[in-house]
């Protein structure tokens, strides 16, 4: 029989029991010490029936294959273009890789992506290493026009995204915006001043929020809010 | 001689008053701040991020770099000529050492974590204080970590084993001992031990006892700290 | 210019920035007072989410022999890898040199502090000023956030006792730096056509060029140019008149 000393959804640290017993079993964000399941992050904790998760409230990205990420060339070297994609390690866009047209060798790569370019791209490969490659063959993979690039906590993006996009298109819906969101946490942005003035407030309220009930319609009511009000906002100048 | 009552009046098992906060430095992927009595240290985490100087890199797993430092202003007499000292190295070290056995950082080879930590203000307990902002930002930043680490320095003056000295009861006239400990809360593994002064040993394994005592509590603080900023406000 | 820089310009052109400020709005400014038990001096200033701490210390030393009846200030900044992904360890790099010194010719040049009030025995002793700029998080501005912590910092100073010729730092007195009034120190940024003021570092690293321009009863008391681009001399009247201007707003923390 096991116990557990925590309820579901409640914010553990490192090193704090959740439950013990032999019953549970520990997955993600946690580990077993002789009767004890233990926190090994920040996070909220997650009840399965015996399994035992933490969903991590913070922490930087880890680049994972087929991630679609948003990267920002730091490098240029004769195999390609590196990309800082805001991990622990910058990952690597070689020449076959970047584009269908044929590039010669030697040839000045800054005519295709420059320094500070911000690429959106597909990691093709992680090695055990965490030396990660990229792709940009491939749908929606492009380099970003003219916009505005935020960064959010990577473990917050799966809510900014919401249940098969239903999130952001409901930002993207309300403010007009044009919005790609990189798995790792890298957000573009690009709308009239004023309408993604509005997205950019709501993504931050979405992270600050992720982890209390109720987001959704927290979030609806919020966009509708601010829709109003600059409805009402242009009223009193006409 | 006999130390009858504490300069500052509390009980022999008391620590100062505490106070901690995290994410204070948003800028980096983790920080807190923990203030005991007069002691006031902030710490920010960065990483993992790639490490540089290749040759600094380690490829079986992350490396941790802590890095301690007093602002010239932070010291209660002349001020404290910037930049790093045989003492802030020491510090810097012995931090390192006190937090690794809490982290993991297998996932991370060729990786650092770097820890820095700042002092605005200083009355003894330095490094006590240091290592518990560091924990908290560590644990903020999301790092995988066994547990916490909580820290004070517990010590002896004249007959009397004692928990947080101030810097005059370090330089009391009398026979002193300073030992600050670190200790991973659930399993109160030691983590930094260091002693200056003056002890029998049936001294030290009291003052031992005593620091775990006002280590559970410390840990408490630091535990609903990190906790609260993401409570429902 | 990159992708990133034209959206900052096509909001500047509405007259927006990234955060909906106007060009010539600061962020919300904190100047907390609250003494620092060791420093004699001290103030932390918050712009935004900059964050700024500055400690006076005051020593007894010999005066320089070509102003043996006057006291010294000395300004230090130190870029602690604390506060900021950028920064570095190590011995202070160009950025934090400038930054004290820019702050250091604010104060010095304003003649704020009577340097003459400072010699104790003339040729032999006199108080040393020190002044330490300690960044806890750089979002941008830490140019005006620094000098406005110092000047706080330096207003609500106070000597320390001083018993038989040496200092003792335990017990302070009730009487306060010979100082007049201070300088405030305003940072214009030029990003094209557009001139702005308390920049975000998105904005710092887009910009053309920058002007620091300390201001003391309307008057101009120093100036550092900075950036990589030039700027004609309408545009440095213009980044004068925003300086002074503003100036008058960031008065009322001191």
């Amino acid at each position: 029989m096991g116990k557990l000393l925590v309820n579901d959804k409640q914010v553990v640290v490192p090193g704090e029991i959740i439950a013990e017993g032999m019953d549970f079993i520990p997955t993600a964000g946690t580990y077993r010490d002789k009767e004890q399941v233990i926190a090994s992050k920040l996070g909220l904790v997650n009840i399965d029936g015996r399994l035992i998760k933490l969903i991590p409230l913070t922490g930087k990205y880890m680049p994972k294959k087929g991630d679609t990420v948003i990267g920002k060339v730091i490098d240029i070297t004769l195999n390609g273009w590196r990309l800082d994609i805001n991990s622990a390690y910058s990952a690597m866009l070689i020449l076959k890789d970047a584009t269908s047209q044929f590039i010669a060798r030697g040839a000045d790569l800054t005519r295709y992506f420059s320094f500070g370019d911000c690429l959106v791209a597909t990691i093709i490969n992680v090695t055990s290493q965490n030396l990660v490659d990229l792709t940009m063959k491939g749908p929606g993979l492009r380099k970003l026009p003219e916009g505005r690039i935020i960064t959010v906590s990577p473990s917050k993006v799966p809510r900014i995204i919401g249940k098969q996009g239903s999130m952001v298109s409901m930002i993207k819906d309300a403010t007009g915006c044009r919005i790609t969101v990189g798995q790792n946490g890298v957000i573009w942005l690009q709308g009239e001043p004023r309408s993604e003035m509005v997205a950019v407030e709501t993504i931050r309220k979405i992270e600050a929020e992720a982890h209390i009930q109720g987001l959704t319609e927290r979030i609806q009511k919020y966009l509708e809010k601010k829709k109003e009000s600059k409805e009402n906002g242009l009223q009193e100048k006409a | 001689m006999v130390y009858k009552k504490r300069l500052d009046g509390r009980k022999f098992d008391e620590t100062r008053k505490i106070e901690a906060k995290t994410g204070v430095i948003p800028r980096a992927d983790g920080s807190a701040m923990f203030r005991i009595g007069q002691t006031l240290a902030y710490a920010a985490v960065y990483g993992p991020r790639e490490l540089h100087p290749k040759f600094l890199q380690d490829p079986a797993k992350g490396v941790l770099r802590c890095k301690y430092n007093m602002m010239p202003f932070s010291g209660a007499g002349d001020r404290v000529r910037p930049g790093t000292s045989r003492r802030s190295k020491e510090i810097s070290m012995v931090t390192e050492k006190a937090l690794l056995p809490s982290v993991e950082l297998e996932d991370f080879p060729n990786a650092v974590v770097d820890v820095f930590i700042e002092l605005p203000q200083t009355d003894s307990g330095t490094r006590c204080a240091g290592i518990c902002a560091a924990s908290m930002a560590l644990a903020d930043a999301g790092i995988v970590m066994k547990d916490l680490v909580s820290a004070v320095a517990v010590g002896k003056v004249d007959d009397k084993v004692l928990v947080d000295m101030t810097y005059d009861e370090e330089s009391y006239d009398g026979e002193v001992a300073d030992i600050p400990v670190a200790m991973m809360p659930r399993t109160e593994q030691i983590t930094l031990l260091q002693m200056d002064g003056e002890i029998t040993k049936e001294g030290l394994m009291e003052a031992l006892e005593l620091a775990k005592k006002a280590l559970k509590k410390i840990y408490e603080v630091q535990k609903n700290a990190i906790k609260q900023k993401y409570e429902l406000k | 210019m990159n992708e990133r820089k034209q959206h900052i310009m096509k909001f500047l052109d509405s007259g927006m920035r990234f955060d909906s400020r106007k060009t010539d709005e600061y962020r919300s400014i904190v100047v907390d007072e609250s003494p620092n038990k060791n420093a004699e001096g001290f103030a932390r200033v918050k712009i935004g989410e900059t964050d700024v701490m500055v400690g006076v210390k005051l020593a007894i030393d010999k005066p320089y022999p070509d102003k043996p009846n006057e006291g010294t200030m000395m300004v230090g900044a130190e870029l602690s890898p604390l506060a900021s992904p950028e920064f570095e360890s190590g011995p202070p790099g160009n950025e934090a040199v400038e930054l004290a010194r820019v702050v250091d010719r604010g104060i010095r040049e304003s003649n704020s502090i009577d340097q003459k009030k400072l010699c104790i025995e003339e040729g032999e002793k006199c108080w040393l000023v020190f002044v330490d700029i300690a960044p806890l998080n750089d979002d941008g501005n830490l140019f005006d956030a620094a000098a406005l912590a110092a000047a706080v910092a330096l207003k609500n100073a106070r000597f320390p006792k001083v018993e038989d010729g040496k200092v003792n730092y335990k017990e302070l007195t009730e009487k306060k730096l010979p100082l007049s009034k201070l300088p405030v120190s305003v940072t214009v940024h030029k990003l094209g056509n557009h001139l702005l003021v308390d920049p975000t570092p998105e904005e710092e690293e887009a910009a053309d060029a920058r002007l620091t321009v300390a201001v003391i009863d309307g008057k101009l008391c120093a100036m550092q140019k900075g950036g990589e681009e030039a700027i004609t001399t309408e545009e440095t009247e213009k980044m004068v008149d925003l300086a002074i201007r503003k100036s008058k707003e960031l008065l009322k923390y001191i």
